[in-house]
């Protein structure tokens, strides 16, 4: 699950969530940023779906700034969607989504790769191609065993604690545990037959291995420029741009990188010639910043604070900088099987019906700042999305009693029952969430209490913990998902899969275990044709739906502020946010 | 107090009257107790008297807030979607104090529109019972123990400062938030918001005896030395007849001043806590709790601005009223 920053003012950092779209593509077309999908009139979303202002002029210091810290700015080390979207501008994968407006940039292309991956061995062995004349910073060449490094040092969990895992879950590593545990030791996983060749052995087949290929982890890292945790401090630059300067936790300095190739990089423009990055700036403030002009993107990428909402959408001016993204993120409530009266499925159905859909939109900030009412768990952005109407709330969305009360008959409790809901107490719309729920369920007789625990500990020691969960009675749980990039794989694995839940706790998924849904997911994840592949995760969706064990709530959605010097501005859908790599500056 | 000669030895005409007052050559005094001398005093001081009228009324809208609710009409855990624009998440109304209209008083918050006025009003009994509660509690516990480390010194007295001592240097706060957070749903027999209420009041009265004991503790120490004291052993009285009967009745001065102090910090300790989630849960209203939700929505200033108000106004009343109780009781001190 790809992390993004909460830069609210009572809440802390926020675990996100990731997106997806299709993938799978080949071709390396530059990206197409004129004629109809580009547009120069500020309009309120102009920038979701085309490029605004497009330009090629370059030069210009570029101002980022955000309220929090990230993770890391090691590409091995990262999980925040907004430190890859920044990590293509000094790094370079093999292969990168490509960059574009709208559904295009669900294309996989060739970055340090001439392509996309090539399978053999029925999806369990994948080659790539390096191109030509590729250099690091210093000028020294890019070779196919410093991929390999890279990936292995990524392997090193306890030193490099924060990426993403599934390298270390796919990759038929036969014990190897990466170059600072296992010095000396070559990574069975990973052959380099020559400079340019790279060659990844997994333990089972997966159809979808560019999208790991596409991870900032595999950017190249020279061994010998390695510092381990200190080499966030200084990545050695594959990309455009290069660290001037760095200074923890208050931000950093990239300019451009004289060895960088244009010639071998056909996917990014690299328009200013400077970076500013300012780190711990008030979140509210950054909002002010960014309406006055002195900074021009809240990297955050998560929109602006409700503060700056009302200002922003009730003045035309500023509403015409405004866009409107999806988050592909999914807002929703876990119903517990585990706890009665919920383990009759006719009682999870009225809770179904019961839910005032309206009030879950509005506790998360509205059809704008909050989402669209969710009707089942893949965001419409995600590549086999159907549309379901599973548990209708009524035509006004508001709930449909008379089917709750129906089904409250059903389960043998036809004055209701009372169950526990459990949030996390410093997050204030989840806060929301539950008293809107408790106001909507209480309808039908269905009585919440509300109990806040410690966003921390959340799913280490509370609602994901199966011992504490059940014991304690927890029937309700808020939660939350995005999946790192847009698939349903991405998306769905890790919330439907019952084999993923783990007594010691840290698990998402807090209520889902069919048998035939854990089945239904092992076939999607072999499956190679990605037009067969799709469908079934919309299969997926459609059978945790019809169980009743998760309550749709928004599909998330967040309102951005375009900078006002900025040009060549458009939203990338892998990321919810602002392409960072593609921007530049009047 | 002198005991004179022709007075006869009790101990109990000694005990309500100043001894300068009674000193004083040629006056008759005639059933003036203390309580009575200090409630003219009090009833000149028109500031303290418009503190006690403040308390007053915060005390009876307390007690009657389900009435005047249910004259208003407004439930506090009600929600008005219809009084909140749902994009902007902003009351409706463009009056400057937010959805401001004759059925909410005070305006609507976000994001739900629940009424601010039924919800400060609700908030009161929160925060003036949690406040009055915790301060009996310290008031009891410190005043106790205050009084024996005085009267009897020696090592009782060493081992209760030391106590007062370790709990002055308690990180209550941080050791409050743990705790709230801890703590299960049900326990002692008690669940829900009676439990968090209770376990607020214990936290918030346990932990603050430590101040009162220390000036308890001194003036003890001064008035085991006094002649009545002496008397009254020399007479015979053994210690707890002493510490009740002749040393208590003159502690309660500085034992009311102090209680009329310490609500007002109560009041902000418990909001403080209800502000960083740790006190009553949702949707329950407090005033700490509406002042961290307004937080997120300081553009909206009628939001912050009413809890933050009741909060101000109602520490201020008992500041007020405890100064002037103070000059009441003890005017050497003014």
């Amino acid at each position: 699950m790809k992390r993004r920053l909460a830069a609210g003012v009572a809440a802390g950092v926020a675990l996100t969530l990731g997106l997806s779209a299709c993938g799978g593509g080949t071709g390396e077309n530059k990206s197409d940023t004129s004629g109809n999908n580009a547009s120069t009139t500020a309009a309120f979303n102009v920038a979701v779906d085309k490029v605004f202002n497009p330009s090629d002029k370059k030069g210009g210091v570029m101002k980022f700034a955000i309220s929090s810290d990230w993770d890391s700015t090691d590409p091995g080390d990262t999980y925040y969607g907004l430190s890859w979207n920044l990590a293509r501008l000094y790094t370079r994968a093999l292969v990168m989504f490509k960059v574009a407006p709208g559904t295009a940039s669900n294309e996989v292309v060739g970055d340090l790769a001439e392509d996309v991956g090539t399978p053999s061995d029925g999806g369990k062995t994948w080659t790539y191609k390096l191109r030509e004349g590729l250099k690091y910073e210093d000028g020294t060449p890019i070779l196919a065993k410093d991929v390999e490094y890279a990936v292995s040092r990524s392997l090193e969990k306890a030193t490099l604690v924060n990426g993403p895992t599934y390298f270390d879950d796919f990759l038929d590593l036969k014990g190897y545990k990466g170059p600072y545990s296992d010095k000396g030791k070559d990574n069975p996983a990973i052959d380099t037959p020559d400079d340019r060749t790279i060659v990844f052995h997994l333990k089972k087949p997966y159809g979808g291995f560019d999208y790991f290929a596409q991870l900032p982890s595999t950017a190249p890292v020279p061994q010998a420029k390695d510092t381990g945790v200190k080499y966030k401090e200084h990545p050695v630059s594959s990309g455009p741009y290069m660290f001037k300067s760095y200074s923890a936790g208050k931000g950093f300095t990239l300019v451009r990188n004289p060895n960088w190739d244009p010639s071998t990089d056909p996917n990014r423009k690299a328009l200013p010639d400077q970076y500013d990055v300012a780190i711990g700036v008030n979140a509210d403030d950054v909002d002010n910043q960014i309406i006055a002009g002195t900074i021009q993107v809240d990297i955050a990428g998560t929109g602006v604070q409700p503060a700056a909402l009302g200002r922003v959408l009730g003045d035309p001016t500023l509403k015409a900088r405004a866009d409107n993204p999806y988050a592909l993120r999914l807002n929703y409530t876990s119903i517990n099987p585990k706890v009665a009266p919920l383990d009759n499925i006719e009682c999870r159905k009225a809770v179904m019906y019961a839910a005032d859909r309206t009030l879950y939109q509005q506790a998360y900030g509205g059809p704008l700042a909050g989402g669209d009412i969710a009707t089942g768990l893949l965001p419409p952005g995600i590549p086999g999305f159907q549309k379901l109407s599973v548990y209708p709330a009524g035509p006004d969305n508001k709930g449909d009693l008379a089917a709750a009360k129906d089904a409250l008959q059903k389960c043998g409790q036809p004055n209701g029952f009372a169950t526990n809901m459990a949030y996390r107490a410093e997050r204030p719309k989840e806060k929301a969430l539950a008293e809107a729920l408790q106001q909507s369920l209480g309808r039908v007789g269905i009585k919440l209490t509300l109990k806040g625990f410690p966003t921390g500990d959340y799913f280490s020691l509370y609602a994901g913990k199966p011992s504490y969960r059940n014991g304690n009675k927890l029937g309700l749980m808020s939660n939350s998902w995005g999946a790192d990039w847009n698939d349903g794989f991405g998306f769905l694995s890790q919330i439907c899969d019952g084999r993923v839940i783990r007594e010691t706790g840290g698990s998402s998924n807090l209520s889902v275990n069919i048998p035939e849904v854990n089945t239904m997911i092992d076939q999607a994840a072999a499956e190679t044709d990605v037009n067969k592949r799709n469908p079934m995760w919309a299969a997926i969706d459609k059978r945790v739906m019809e169980e009743a064990v998760i309550l749709p709530g928004v599909w998330a959605k967040q309102v951005s502020l375009r900078g006002t010097e900025t040009t060549n501005v458009f939203v990338n859908d892998q990321y919810g946010m602002y392409d960072y790599l593609a921007m530049g500056l009047k | 107090m002198v005991v004179g000669p022709s007075t006869p030895v009790s101990d109990q005409v000694p005990l309500g009257e100043e001894p300068t007052e009674a000193a004083a050559p040629g006056r008759v005094i005639e059933g003036r107790s203390l309580g009575q001398i200090a409630w003219r005093r009090l009833k000149r001081d028109r500031v303290a008297m418009a503190g006690a009228l403040v308390i007053i009324l915060l005390v009876l809208m307390a007690l009657l807030a389900p009435l005047i609710v249910k004259w208003l009409g407004q439930d506090p855990n009600g929600f008005h979607t219809d009084k909140i624009d749902p994009a902007t998440q902003q009351p409706t109304s463009t009056f400057p104090f937010g959805a401001f209209d004759s059925k909410h008083l005070m305006g609507v918050e976000p994001p739900f529109g629940r009424d601010i006025f039924s919800r400060v009003v609700y908030g009161a009994r929160i925060s003036l019972l949690i406040a009055f509660v915790a301060t009996l509690l310290s008031v009891i516990i410190g005043a106790s123990l205050g009084i024996i480390a005085g009267f009897f010194g020696g090592w009782v007295d060493w081992l209760i400062s030391r106590a007062m001592d370790l709990f002055l240097a308690f990180p209550l706060l941080v050791f409050a938030i743990a705790l709230a957070g801890v703590i299960p749903d049900r326990a002692f027999g008690l669940s829900g918001d009676t439990l968090r209420i209770v376990l607020l009041i214990f936290i918030i009265g346990f932990f603050n005896w430590g101040y009162i004991a220390r000036i308890i503790r001194g003036q003890a120490l001064s008035l085991r030395e006094k002649e009545f004291v002496d008397a009254a052993r020399s007479l015979g009285a053994r210690g707890p007849y002493i510490l009740v009967r002749e040393m208590l009745p003159n502690l309660i001065a500085p034992i009311l001043i102090y209680a009329t102090l310490l609500i007002p910090t109560n009041i902000l300790f418990e909001a403080a806590l209800s502000f960083l989630g740790v006190g009553i849960r949702p949707p329950t209203a407090t005033w700490g709790g509406m002042l961290s939700e307004a937080v997120r929505y300081y553009t909206l200033p009628h939001f912050m601005f009413w809890p933050g108000i009741a909060i101000f106004v109602t520490v201020l009343a008992f500041n007020l009223f405890g100064d002037g109780l103070r000059d009441a009781l003890d005017p050497k001190t003014r």
